[in-house]
């Protein structure tokens, strides 16, 4: 029997269309293997450490990357928000698009994104007409503040980065989802599919992998079961998961018995 | 200059910070009994998500020698997390070999008749383009250490010509005060090293018989001063087998860690030169550094802070080197010529500080990282105050 598929349901970025919800980040990669992983992941979206990109170097991630795709250049390495706007800034001049994910990290040992310097690089770059998407802390006070400062997507982190920890943050990213007019991209931390699942269940907008994946033993397996683990929770968020039937949830004597209209 | 003082006392011009890290690193070094931790100890710290200070002692002891491949397997996990398969590149220039320092392990030494020179700023400009041609974006500028012969005007000229080639500049030079790193640093430097050597005083004091070096607390705070004068990042070692090896990197791994506490922005690099142990020496001398030794100091850093760059020395042999890069060494350098110049057709002007181990080209140095299923990066970095 053929297996039937349900439509395509698309993210929408700052009014681009996207049909995958994996990011894949680029900076823990094999450069060879870069174009395979993201064939076998369906990944459209590609992050780019800009400091790896701009000088005119042997071995630039650029030239390893499919041409089809969309690039997230990221501004890693600023400490503030102003260094993450010059980054920002020069990403634009060497072609690498609108996009930017604006990283500002003031942290060497856990790379913690600092979310008040966030705020300003994101107010700024939205004002010059950048599609910002923010690393953030998972705060529901900044997420509204990125809000206002025009971000086109909000991206909390899970835990730590590279740790493959998974979604140790995730009773705030909830709330993020509930209440955030924007896309919630769960970044940093997620380190197996099943996580990347439960995330897409909890109605995240996309997940972005890259330590999961390129310490993976097989990369282009580990990024086919990313795929089709957030196939899998995107369906079910938008199939709404049943009723949890929790033992002895309904009570014999009911316990609004005692009304009289 | 040349004449014998207390190494605990600044010369003057030499800056003091208001700080204490001095004192509690020593108390900790003296307190590090390498013979008190057992099986147990290691075992225990092998297990943990963060290694504590305690635990890095455990995994610098003799105790944890049996322990070596679990040690690997732990480093490369936590290599792997923090830096994927990347392994950065760099080569090396020495501009000049004046030093006014009396080390006795060093070929510097000012007593050592060997040929002194330094590079005029013409001639460090064909070394850049030498260098650049290579496919090198980054590059460390070392001297001797002579504050006379390469002031810093001179040193910050080198990093203005080495600007118009390298995104990344880091510098090996003599310590000198935060106005100094800041001028430096505005010129286009951004990472900065100094060797402690030891840390133990009586030995400190031993080695380093007159010149500016004596000072054992201005050189213990330089990587402080570096950052206080806008340096991104600072790195430590000790030339290991000088003292006592294992409490001699317990002391320097401490000190990067007290430092990153302090300054939670600032990045932090290790180096591991050693000493190698003299020919027809008894195999189980207890300062001796042989490839076992060497290769468990650099797991335990690598577990104690696994966000640390380690760079390793081309002082060791080309197997080593292409070993340790998936197990716990982010950065190696390629290219390199330890004499003064060398990198252009004309012949160095100056005689070299050591041996190098490893004189494979780049592009052997590249075909090897990748042979090791690793990353070879040239640039990662970018210097936004020149933006």
């Amino acid at each position: 029997m053929q297996t039937k598929q349900y439509p395509d349901d698309v993210l929408m970025l700052g009014g681009h269309s996207f049909h995958s919800r994996f990011i894949l980040g680029s900076g823990k990669f094999s450069l060879s293997l870069i174009q395979t992983v993201m064939e076998y992941g369906g990944s459209e979206i590609a992050t780019i450490a800009l400091r790896r990109a701009n000088a005119d170097s042997k071995e630039n991630i650029l030239d390893f990357l499919p041409k089809n795709i969309t690039l997230l250049p990221n501004t890693s390495g600023a400490r503030n928000a102003e260094e993450a706007v010059r980054i920002a800034r020069l990403s634009r001049e060497l072609g690498c698009g609108d996009f930017v994910k604006v990283e500002v990290i003031h942290d060497s040992k856990y790379l913690l994104p600092d979310n008040e310097e966030t705020i300003k690089a994101t107010r700024q770059l939205a004002k010059e007409g950048f599609l910002v998407l923010p690393y953030m802390y998972p705060d529901l006070i900044a997420a509204r503040k990125l809000e206002d400062a025009g971000a086109a997507a909000i991206m909390p982190l899970g835990a730590p980065i590279g740790s493959n920890r998974g979604l140790q943050t995730k009773e705030f990213i909830r709330i993020l989802i509930e209440e955030s007019k924007l896309p919630v991209i769960v970044d940093a931390g997620i380190g197996a599919p099943s996580q990347a699942c439960e995330a897409m269940e909890m109605g995240a907008a996309a997940v972005m992998a890259n330590t999961a994946v390129a310490t993976a033993g097989d990369c282009a397996a580990m990024a086919t079961a990313f795929r089709l683990a957030i196939e899998a929770g995107r369906l079910a968020y938008l199939s709404k998961l049943g009723r949890v039937l929790e033992k002895g949830a309904e009570a014999s004597s009911p316990l609004t018995g005692f009304l009289q209209d | 200059m040349r004449t014998i003082y207390d190494p605990m006392t600044y010369q003057p011009q030499m800056q003091q910070l208001d700080s204490t890290m001095l004192e509690t690193v020593q108390e900790a070094m003296a307190a590090f009994e390498q013979t008190t931790y057992i099986e147990a100890d290691v075992k225990s710290a092998l297990q943990k998500q963060t290694c504590s200070v305690q635990d890095y002692a455990a995994l610098l002891s003799p105790a944890a020698m049996p322990f070596l491949e679990q040690m690997a397997e732990k480093a490369k996990q936590e290599r792997k997390a923090h830096f994927g398969n990347s392994v950065q590149l760099f080569t090396p220039l020495y501009i000049s070999n004046y030093c006014e320092n009396q080390c006795i392990y060093c070929g510097f030494n000012c007593k050592n008749a060997i040929h002194r020179s330094r590079l005029s700023a013409e001639e460090i400009e064909k070394e850049m383009q030498a260098i650049a041609k290579t496919d090198m974006r980054e590059v460390l500028l070392l001297t001797g250490e002579s504050r006379t012969a390469s002031d810093v005007q001179y040193i910050g000229e080198a990093v203005r010509i080495a600007k118009k080639y390298f995104p990344t500049i880091g510098l090996e030079v003599y310590p000198m005060n935060v106005e100094d790193y800041h001028y430096l640093n505005t010129c286009g430097a951004d990472f900065v090293t100094v060797f402690q050597e030891t840390y133990h005083l009586d030995c400190y004091e031993k080695m380093h018989q007159a010149g500016a070096k004596r000072c054992m607390p201005y050189r213990f705070y330089a990587q402080e001063r570096a950052i206080l004068g806008g340096m991104r990042g600072v790195g430590f070692g000790v030339l290991l087998g000088l003292s006592n090896f294992r409490s001699d990197m317990f002391a320097a791994g401490y000190h990067a860690f007290l430092l990153q506490k302090q300054y939670p922005h600032a990045e932090i690099a290790m180096s591991f030169p050693r000493l190698r142990p003299y020919k027809n020496h008894e195999k189980t001398a207890e300062n001796d550094v042989h490839e076992t030794q060497l290769l468990q100091m650099m797991l335990a850093l690598r577990i104690f802070l696994p966000f640390a760059s380690i760079t390793i020395s081309t002082r060791e042999r080309a197997g080593f080197r292409d070993n340790v890069l998936p197990l716990c060494a982010t950065k190696i350098s390629a290219g390199v010529n330890v004499g003064i110049g060398g990198h252009t057709e004309e012949e160095q002007k100056g005689d070299a500080q050591f041996e190098i181990s490893d004189s494979r080209s780049l592009a052997e140095i590249h075909n090897a990282i990748l042979k090791q299923g690793m990353q070879p990066v040239y640039t990662d970095y970018i210097n936004t105050n020149l933006l």
